[in-house]
């Protein structure tokens, strides 16, 4: 095989004329103009013949509606929000319960995805059959029954406030949602941060020092009894000095709810639930097809090197799995995020709902609306898929060739 | 998606659409052999389909009134079930041509939605539905209860208004359809469901057990419920309004559907004005001399068709109350046919 001698870099001109016009040169590229200010001019066209139709019609267009009090409340917020506040407030308080329920509905289709998976590739006959019984049960039923099925037939039947589930008198879970104490900052609180981030920093540091020593001398060094110490020893050390960092607001029953204390509402665990389980399902069945895709005689020279199961599966298999496996499970966490849209159905106050649905009807405003709801969605996924695209570039750096 | 659709559409006819929106309804219609109307996704008593499968109900009266009117058949409608939320979208879109959807009449909606109100169909308020086991007696009473609402509703600001109003707090859970949100009440999440008071009625008869559940006494709002119609149509908007008007005229006059043949004889002024045996009210309106004589056959007068689908007659029982006629206590008035 004889090697090509290397080309002249070609000069600018031409360079840019390739870019620009490819084979056809300027004259192409006097087209994609033309073609590029056609299609500018159309969309202006459809921007002002709508606007001029509404017009006409007399119906409200325009972004004014945005600043106008919204006058309706919300039972979960994640920023402070009272009726008094304005349709974009309403739509921060959407975005960011679609975020919420997106991103822990992620996390945990994740999770249970992996588990599922590798609990379906297992030797064990039962875990592997209750694994793939799973899979095919909760991908084969539609997801609206499902949530619907948590909201409706599992917390709806938990007992009414006043015959609520207690804890130690202070954890309360009914059909209202799970009460839980809300811890307050007290002067110790920051101190006690300030350790948490310091025992973490040091964990990260010693983890790669230990790595590097492993690597370049080939020398073990066992890091967890330091890291419990650090991660337990300095926060607890700063409690000491300090004081307690929290004090706990116990919630208590007053009138028809509890009053004090955070809530998870049902809501938005009947839908993290229904999401998380149901696109588990996919996921599990993605991360199969990518581990089954690496050759087995890379299981087998893990055995034969004396790992372990786990860990040649941790250090060997999925590392090479997750090639294949990336590109469809993007595809799962989009979709997760879409069907968050089915909030509306359990009165969960997502973006759809608080903005497509209760603000759209409230100012009519439709065409604006439902495009800011369309362009949010496309940003997360954007967004999403971009994060993905990253983490897979750099593993496929770390992977080599 | 539906409602995603309809905002296509509207998106596409505004964009597309070259000429303004003079578009003769009417003639549409007659074209088209059939009124397409738009009405809720079941409300006993004002619009849901029977055992057979056949609407009925007040507001949907409204819509075969009009029907009758033109075609003399009653039967020549669409339905097209609707949501709160994507009522006015359907209609901007011009996927019906009228909306007769228990709506409350408020400025905005008349002013910023292209459309207009053609009149008072049912006056109405807001109310809440309680369990009689919680033995609450007033609204004064809900301090920190939780609150089940159908989003897309005037219902959730008076709610805010209200509760803010009075220094309680709440909390709420707004559903996409009334049937999600009275199974959310019924199911326990909620303490109170609130809506119309006639809602609340008709919602009541959809729980188990109806008779544990009662309506407090406190009426928080006004909800004057009627029609609309797109702007720019004028002679469309007069003959949605005045068939209301027919109807509520025709129990002033004493015109029912047993004695309409009968009366439409009758030498009477004012009969023969009505009946257009004299003059030719129903041809200015676009419609045919005997317009009224076709709505009352078809439907019946106001007060008829209230009886038969929330009054006594029903299984609501709703009384006449504010919706009785002017001269007999209540405030529902029709301009003279003449």
């Amino acid at each position: 095989m004889s090697i090509e001698p290397r080309k002249p870099p070609p000069q600018f001109t031409a360079k840019l004329q390739r870019a620009l016009g490819g084979r056809a040169g300027w004259a192409g590229f006097a087209l994609q103009i033309l073609f590029v200010a056609a299609l500018a001019w159309l969309c202006y066209e459809i921007v002002a013949n709508a606007r001029a139709n509404l017009q006409a019609q007399r119906i409200t267009a325009g972004f004014g509606f945005m600043a106008n009090t919204a006058g309706f409340d919300v039972s979960q917020a994640l920023i402070p929000y009272s009726g008094s506040d304005s349709y974009t407030r309403v739509f921060l308080v959407g975005l960011l319960n679609t975020l919420l329920v997106s991103i822990i509905g992620i996390f945990f289709a994740t999770l249970i995805g992996f588990l599922v998976a590798l609990g379906r590739l297992s030797p064990n006959w039962l875990l592997s059959r209750i694994s793939g019984g799973y899979v095919e049960l909760i991908r084969n039923l539609p997801l609206l029954f499902q949530i619907l099925f948590w909201y409706l037939a599992v917390l709806a039947a938990l007992p009414s406030p006043r015959q609520s589930i207690s804890l130690f008198d202070s954890f309360f879970l009914s059909n209202r949602g799970f009460v839980v104490p809300r811890p307050i900052g007290n002067p110790g609180f920051e101190p006690f941060v300030a350790a948490i981030v310091i025992a973490v920093i040091a964990t990260l540091l010693l983890q790669r020092y230990a790595r590097k020593q492993l690597f370049d001398h080939g020398r073990m060094i066992r890091t967890l009894p330091y890291v419990l110490g650090m991660l337990i020893g300095l926060p607890l050390l700063s409690a000491l000095l300090f004081g307690a960092p929290v004090k706990f607001e116990y919630p208590e029953l007053k009138g028809f709810n509890f009053a004090g204390g955070s809530r998870v509402i049902p809501e938005f665990v009947a839908l993290t639930l229904a999401l998380s389980t149901y696109t588990a399902a996919f996921i599990a069945e993605i991360v199969r097809a990518g581990i089954q895709s690496v050759h087995k005689g890379q299981m087998e020279a893990g055995s034969s090197l004396g790992l372990q199961r786990g860990s040649t599966l941790r250090l060997i298999v999925v590392p090479q799995a997750m090639r294949v496996i990336l590109p469809p499970h993007t595809n799962q966490y989009l979709n997760l995020t879409k069907n968050s849209s089915l909030a509306v159905a359990i009165g969960y106050p997502d973006l759809v709902s608080v903005f497509a649905g209760t603000t759209l009807s409230q100012t009519g405003q439709a065409i604006e609306i439902i495009a800011i709801t369309m362009g949010v969605y496309l940003v997360i996924s954007l967004v999403t898929s971009a994060i993905m695209s990253f983490y897979g570039w750099r593993l496929g750096r770390s992977l080599g060739p | 998606m539906k409602r995603v659709s309809l905002v296509f559409t509207l998106a596409l006819a505004a964009a597309f659409s070259t000429e303004a929106a003079t578009a003769q309804t009417l003639k549409t219609v007659k074209d088209r052999g059939m009124l397409s109307c738009g009405v809720s996704q079941g409300l006993p008593g004002f619009s849901s389909p029977d055992d057979k499968g056949n609407w009925t109900g007040f507001d949907v009266d409204i819509c075969r009134a009009i029907a009758a009117a033109i075609f003399n058949d009653a039967t020549k409608i669409k339905f097209v079930p609707l949501s709160a939320k994507d009522r006015f979208t359907a209609l901007q879109s011009g996927e019906i041509d009228v909306l007769s959807r228990n709506t409350t009449w408020t400025l905005s909606r008349d002013t910023s939605l292209g459309a207009n109100f053609t009149g008072v169909t049912y006056y109405d308020g807001q109310g809440f539905l309680v369990k009689k086991s919680l033995k609450v007696n007033s609204a004064l009473e809900l301090n920190s209860a939780s609150v089940c609402v159908q989003t897309g509703t005037t219902t959730e600001q008076n709610l805010a208004d209200y509760f803010k109003g009075n220094n309680m707090k709440y909390e709420v859970i707004a559903f996409g359809t009334a049937d999600e949100t009275i199974k959310a009440y019924e199911s326990g999440r909620c303490d109170v469901f609130t809506s119309d008071v006639s809602q609340l009625y008709a919602e009541r008869l959809k729980v188990a057990n109806p008779a544990d559940h009662v309506v407090l006494p406190e009426v928080i709002s006004k909800e004057p419920l009627g029609p609309m119609v797109r702007h720019g149509d004028d002679q469309w908007f007069d003959i949605v309004k005045w068939t209301l008007f027919a109807m509520v005229g025709a129990e002033e006059l004493g015109i029912t559907q047993k004695n309409a043949d009968e009366l439409a004889k009758s030498n009477k002024p004012e009969l023969r004005r009505a009946f257009g045996t004299d003059g030719n009210l129903g041809e200015q309106l676009g419609l045919t001399k005997d317009w009224l004589l076709r709505i009352v056959k078809a439907v019946g007068n106001y007060g008829e068709s209230f009886d038969r689908n929330v009054g006594p007659g029903s299984k609501l029982g709703i009384a006449r109350g504010l919706n009785q006629l002017w001269n007999k206590g209540g405030i529902q008035y029709a301009p003279p046919i003449r």
